[in-house]
């Protein structure tokens, strides 16, 4: 079946991707996996509008795009609250919508979080690139032509068939998350908390740092008590593999969480965030502040499976 | 390393043999295709292996990977391919060749001489989506990275840091000395594979002429 023009991008706002769950498998050729920062919101808007939870979907931060619908198409809006709008009245997020033909789905500044999600009903078509159809934007490959989306972009669909049905798909609002300016994010130590001394640890636990505005895709970088090392090692390890998560102490002792847009580091690694709080990285924006608690692999996998679990119960309550 | 992954330190210096162990392990585990693993990244000394922590788990894993470590066999490994690379150096296309020969006291050309002397080894592909590392460059042109990273490194260029040598292979921020560029193609996204090399593959440099490289695009 044809792809049938679905969206046209009237404004991109700050940095506006397509982006899915990420590109695995690659990492001995040094891929990255990309991917949707916060993937739980993309996730649940994928079934909101009856998608495949894996489905690539729009990913904008701070200050979003305006869209104009080419097609009747249903959509959902998740994650960080950027003020949708359904031809400048407001609509609500985490629910499905309808956009009739020529209606214009716009965005303006964060009230909570930092990056809105938008699934389309059907998907967005763009060429899988190594398995993914997320874009990574360093390297210019995936996505729509490997860039971010720009102003007369238009947007295709293989498959936009099925929305009147879930126009009405919602589900407790009180499951909604909510997104703070003071988070805690819990880890797991390691590979590298051997080579910084018990105060730095502590310290590491005990501080409050705040997430600085150089941060981006690849990192987010912290400010605070700084972290070192024992003095008797040197400033870099050999490189390998790190993941989303890997927090890293570069020399000046200031730690940077890694994103998934990086496969290998030189840099000590002192904690790793658990997979629950990962999809919380896409939501923390620039000053807001942050602390790390550690916890233990039982922890991490009681709080995963949490996580599923709340997906799962969303997924059912929709039907 | 956190809850969905486990680095496997197989030593803790840049060596042949380390790195042969780190290859054995990673084709061991990559042919197996155990449930939930996701994703493996080799390197100089060591394998993270990533994994679905909902499919498996880290004692699973664990036990995989010891079962697979006693059975290695290095015969398995695939033949290493050498390629070799045609390099612009100098000039242009090599804009640090200056320093690095001032900082060692040679000509320019006795640099391109030790450099293209070695068969190097692919020790792992990492940084950036193909980027080799390769090792070792002669003690007589290690050179340490610059003090400032430059936010723009050409796709195709040759540098040095310390012992190691690398390409681009995509245009990308970077600190290595840029002694040279290459018209060889490192990355391709729809290429499969997507890296022209792979970890225990060997590269030869060979120098030739700007107009040698235009021709060689065409």
């Amino acid at each position: 079946m044809a792809d049938i023009e679905i969206l046209e991008i009237l404004s991109p706002g700050i940095l506006t991707s397509i982006q899915d769950l990420g590109r695995y498998g690659y990492g001995r050729y040094g891929v990255a996996p990309s991917g949707a920062l916060d993937s739980y919101a993309l996730r649940i808007a994928n079934l909101l509008v009856g998608n495949r939870p894996d489905q690539a979907g729009l990913e904008a931060m701070l200050l979003g795009p305006a869209i104009r619908a080419l097609a009747d198409i249903v959509v959902a809006v998740t994650g960080g609250n950027l003020q949708p709008r359904r031809n400048k009245q407001p609509i609500e997020m985490w629910r499905s919508h309808i956009l009739k033909k020529d209606d214009i789905l716009s965005f303006d500044s964060a009230l909570s979080g930092f990056r809105v999600y938008v699934a389309v009903g059907g998907g967005i078509s763009v060429p899988s690139v190594m398995g993914s159809r997320s874009t990574n934007l360093s390297s210019g490959f995936g996505g729509l032509q490997g860039r971010a989306l720009k102003k007369n972009d238009i947007l295709t669909s293989e498959n936009h068939s099925h929305p009147v049905k879930t126009d009405t798909r919602a589900f407790n609002t009180a499951w909604i998350p909510v997104y703070p300016n003071n988070w805690s994010l819990r880890v797991i130590w390691g590979p590298q908390d051997d080579h910084f001394p018990d105060e730095n640890r502590g310290t590491f636990l005990s501080a409050s740092y705040k997430m600085s505005s150089d941060s981006d895709r690849t990192g987010i970088r912290l400010q605070g008590p700084v972290i070192r090392q024992k003095p008797d090692i040197q400033t870099s390890i050999i490189s390998e593999g790190v993941i989303a998560g890997s927090v890293q102490i570069p020399g000046d002792g200031k730690p940077i969480i890694i994103l998934g847009e990086t496969v290998t580091g030189g840099y000590r690694k002192i904690a790793t965030i658990i997979s629950a709080d990962l999809p919380l990285l896409g939501q923390i924006k620039p000053g807001d502040t942050l602390r790390f608690t550690a916890v233990s692999l039982e922890e991490a996998r009681q709080a995963l499976i949490g996580v599923e679990e709340n997906v799962r119960r969303i997924e059912a309550s929709m039907k | 390393m956190g809850d969905r992954s486990l680095l496997v330190e197989l030593g803790d210096e840049i060596s042949p043999a380390v790195n042969q162990r780190v290859q054995e392990l990673f084709s061991a585990i990559d042919r197996h295709r155990s449930k939930g693993i996701l994703d493996l990244v080799p390197s100089y000394r060591s394998l993270l292996v990533i994994y679905d922590p909902l499919r498996t788990s880290l004692d699973e894993v664990k036990t995989g990977i010891k079962n697979m470590w006693n059975s290695t066999d290095q015969s398995r490994l695939p033949q290493p391919q050498t390629v070799k690379i045609p390099v612009v150096y100098g000039g242009e296309h090599g804009p640090d060749l200056q320093l690095v020969a001032q900082y060692h006291n040679l000509t320019p050309r006795e640099v391109i001489g030790f450099h293209t002397r070695p068969a190097y080894r692919v020790y792992m592909i990492g940084f950036t989506p193909g980027y080799p590392y390769l090792g070792e460059v002669p003690d007589a042109i290690a050179t340490p990275r610059r003090e400032t990273p430059r936010t723009l490194v050409p796709k195709g260029s040759v540098g040095i840091a310390q012992k190691q040598t690398g390409i681009y292979p995509v245009d990308s921020p970077g600190g290595w000395q840029i002694i040279g560029w290459t018209p060889v193609t490192l990355f391709d996204p729809f290429g499969k594979p997507p890296s022209r090399l792979v970890m225990g593959d060997r590269v030869q440099f060979h120098a030739i002429t700007a107009q040698e490289a235009s021709q060689w695009q065409t």
